[in-house]
């Protein structure tokens, strides 16, 4: 994976949670889905929202989307308010359908945003041949939706996402609805891409192994009310095939499963060392040197 | 695929056929298939300008009250409050009997022009067509919706780029049922007086002067007159959606 580049006082944080409190009322009473959430996400970095149902993450995402407003807190991106942030299209989104439109060609698909917001005929035509490519859809140009299979239209609504190249993408869950070999070649895809465009990312999922593989941070929500319980740094260095076989890949699993189940963690490391025993070190551990320069950022 | 609904048809006849010649039933009560095919070809003539006439005011009618039914339901979509209060007058228009209609009208306008008939047309036509396309237009998914409110895109926006496209479906659907109403409202408000020109006028004096055999005739003229209206529609329908659904090289 990139790097992620160290904040300076002239870049602002991708995303930039402070205080969110989000309370929805019902006839039975209210409902606290967030409470007092507070989340930096730095440029270029992956980051993941895991829990189970009702913890929030949803409830965040599309906070972040400005598709909710909080009952309280700020919300920044890109050191804009997050509805200047939608105003301005900074954000790319892929949920868990789709989404596309049966009646366009899977090209058309990919032009919508650009279409909706003015940008002419022919470089649409070249930014949606640049995405194809990209997501490795160019043979599909032509075909309708209905002729794709599911992985397939999910990468057309992701090359969708990224039409106006955003610098930063929110993902509900985008994979759930695959199954599990189309999904991890999904995730590869995603993590070569969002290093290609170089792009902050907020991703939702249930999946332990889908969040570590994907992640720089891997933020563990709990409900009742919705919070960050945890976030479990992530060093595996570049992600490739070998990366789901590697020690530290388990070692890490563990420590966001035990972090699900709310019990204390001891840091990776030293998880690995022991796993490893009297073993040399392997590819998969070394890269961006554990906690450094994630570390640095904070407990958040 | 044709050969059985060809051979019903053809067996059909033919036992209508042997009925009328074994019971020897009145022709006022059913007359027999054989008379009613020499009515037809002995009047062939009259009958198709009679069809012609009663397709035109059908197909005029069709036309005004299709355009007014997808304009209004447009309105609808784009301003609920005013959908809310055009639907309890668009279900009373439909509970409505057309036959109570057209001398209404006949009197309202001239009864010596094509106005009245083609007004009754446009009120059976409109109702289908504004109710499936109000529908369709109305359906927009979580997802699409979500969708659209991160793209910031108006509401305008909204209708073109998901609501009028998936609506196309609901507005074929509107429009097969139109098409054969409005050939049949074109025919029964013939009925109530006025010009004498189309199939309908025919039926009428041809009972009139008890030659059943001529009704029946002018009866099958608006039968193939429907059938028409209602392939127009499923061809404009298959040529449309075809091209929406196929894969572009």
């Amino acid at each position: 994976m990139t790097e992620v580049r160290s904040r300076t006082t002239t870049t602002p944080a991708a995303v930039l949670v402070r205080g969110v409190t989000q309370t929805f009322t019902a006839r039975r009473g209210s409902v606290t889905a967030l409470q007092a959430v507070d989340l930096t996400v730095a440029p270029g970095e992956f980051v993941s929202l895991i829990g189970p149902s009702g913890c929030g993450k949803s409830t965040l995402l599309r906070i972040v989307a400005d598709l909710l407003q909080p009952t309280s807190g700020t919300v920044e991106v890109g050191g804009k308010s997050a509805r200047q942030a939608r105003l301005d299209q900074d954000y790319g989104i892929a949920f868990q359908q789709a989404g596309l439109l049966d009646w366009r060609t899977v090209r058309a698909n990919i032009e919508l945003p650009l279409e909706l917001h003015g940008v002419d005929r022919a470089r649409r035509r070249a930014r949606a041949g640049e995405l194809l490519e990209l997501v490795g859809l160019a043979d599909f140009a032509g075909h309708r939706p209905p002729q794709l299979s599911g992985g397939m239209q999910q990468r057309v609504a992701i090359a969708r996402a990224l039409a106006e190249s955003p610098g930063l993408l929110l993902m509900d869950e985008p994979f759930g609805a695959l199954d599990e070999m189309t999904r991890e070649h999904m995730q590869t895809e995603l993590v070569r891409i969002s290093g290609e465009t170089g792009a902050a990312v907020v991703f939702v999922t249930h999946s332990i192994p889908e969040a570590v593989f994907l992640s720089h941070r891997v933020v563990v929500m709990s409900p009742r009310p919705g919070r960050i319980a945890e976030v479990v740094p992530v060093s595996l260095g570049e992600r490739d095939e070998s990366t789901r076989e590697a020690p530290a890949f388990y070692a890490t699993i563990t420590q966001v499963r035990e972090a699900l189940r709310g019990r204390p963690v001891p840091a990776v490391e030293g998880l690995v060392a022991d796993l490893e025993g009297g073993q040399g070190g392997q590819g998969g551990q070394g890269g961006q040197g554990g906690q450094g320069a994630l570390g640095a950022r904070g407990a958040l | 695929m044709l050969l059985p609904p060809l051979l019903f048809g053809v067996l059909f006849v033919a036992l209508w056929q042997a009925l009328v010649r074994v019971t020897g039933v009145r022709a006022y009560v059913l007359p027999a298939p054989s008379d009613i095919w020499s009515s037809l070809l002995a009047t062939f003539g009259l009958v198709v300008t009679a069809a012609l006439t009663s397709g035109t005011n059908a197909l005029v009618g069709l036309v005004v009250g299709g355009v007014l039914g997808i304009l209004l339901a447009a309105v609808a979509t784009r301003i609920p409050l005013l959908g809310n209060a055009i639907s309890p007058l668009v279900a009373a228009l439909a509970a409505m009997p057309i036959v109570a209609l057209a001398p209404i009208f006949n009197t309202m306008f001239s009864p010596l022009s094509p106005i009245p008939r083609r007004e009754v047309v446009a009120i059976s036509a409109f109702v289908p067509v504004f109710v499936n396309v109000a529908r369709g237009l109305s359906r927009l998914s979580p997802v699409h919706r979500e969708l659209m409110r991160s793209y910031a895109a108006s509401g305008g926006a909204v209708l073109r780029t998901i609501r009028v496209p998936g609506a196309l479906p609901y507005f074929f659907t509107g429009l097969r049922v139109a098409s054969s109403l409005a050939v049949i409202a074109a025919v029964v408000s013939e009925y109530f007086g006025g010009l004498k020109d189309g199939l309908g006028s025919r039926i009428t004096s041809s009972v009139g002067a008890t030659d059943y055999p001529a009704a029946w005739a002018s009866v099958i003229g608006a039968v193939v007159l429907g059938l028409l209206f209602y392939l127009a529609a499923v061809s404009l329908e298959r040529l449309v959606l075809g091209r929406l659904t196929a894969p572009v090289s």
